[in-house]
């Protein structure tokens, strides 16, 4: 498993390709699930025009790590590859991937949501906001409307 | 005993500074009793989140030589 935190702007899809031909064993995955959080242009009834991500050094990495080590204990997940930024991110740009490798799609998809929604619960990052009003710290993520993090712990 | 004492996103911006280096005389001292020597005029905000060493914890926890401590609002990533 591999986990990232970069600065730079970087192509998940191929990120997950790269990752998939250098360190996936050939023909033991029967699924590949990846999810891409990108970059609105509104937030909570506002417009947005960029964002600041801040984030505490080593203590992301850890928890990020953690999350994906709890995944891979609950599911049959193969590999696991976590790309996030920080700093300066434009409307659009990815800001996370997750990309989760299993033998079955039911193991990918839970790993998968599971590991977005622990990340956002608990690794460090802050997001800074540039609306036409100013500057502003987000004080609360989206929900996982469908199955959240807490459901899929107990379903597991 | 002396404590780094980290702050991010709005709690640096609440604190005017990102870090502070504390001296506290004593052996058991609380995260709460930092608190009060690096903001004695403002309890500790309901919620703020609090981590020693990189791991998550709480106002009790108490402290040791070298400890880095952090105060933070919810995360906000992903």
């Amino acid at each position: 498993m591999k986990v990232i935190v970069q600065e730079g702007l970087f192509d998940p899809y191929q990120e997950t390709r790269d990752y998939e031909e250098k360190c996936l064993p050939v023909g033991k995955h029967g699924a590949v699930v990846t999810f891409v959080g990108t970059m609105r242009d509104f937030n909570d009834g506002h417009n947005v025009s960029s964002m600041f991500l801040e984030h505490y050094p080593g203590m992301t990495e850890r928890h990020i790590e953690e999350v994906c080590e709890e995944a891979a204990q609950k599911w049959d997940v193969i590999d696991a590859l976590v790309l996030h930024r920080h700093g300066e991110i434009s409307i659009s740009e990815p800001i996370v991937l997750v990309a989760v490798w299993s033998a079955h799609r039911a193991h990918a998809f839970d790993a998968c949501r599971y590991i977005i929604n622990y990340l956002k619960e608990r690794a460090p990052f802050w997001k800074c906001e540039s609306t036409q009003q100013g500057k502003r710290w987000v004080e609360h993520n989206t929900e996982d409307p469908g199955v959240n993090a807490k459901g899929l712990k107990q379903s597991a | 005993m002396n404590i780094t004492v980290r702050y991010f996103a709005n709690m640096r911006d609440r604190m005017g500074r990102a870090e502070d280096t504390v001296s506290i005389d004593g052996d058991a001292v609380t995260v709460e009793e930092l608190w009060s020597k690096v903001s004695p005029q403002e309890g500790l905000p309901s919620n703020v989140l609090i981590a020693v060493n990189m791991e998550y914890t709480d106002g009790s926890r108490v402290l040791k030589n070298g400890d880095e401590v952090a105060f933070f609002p919810p995360v906000t990533g992903g």
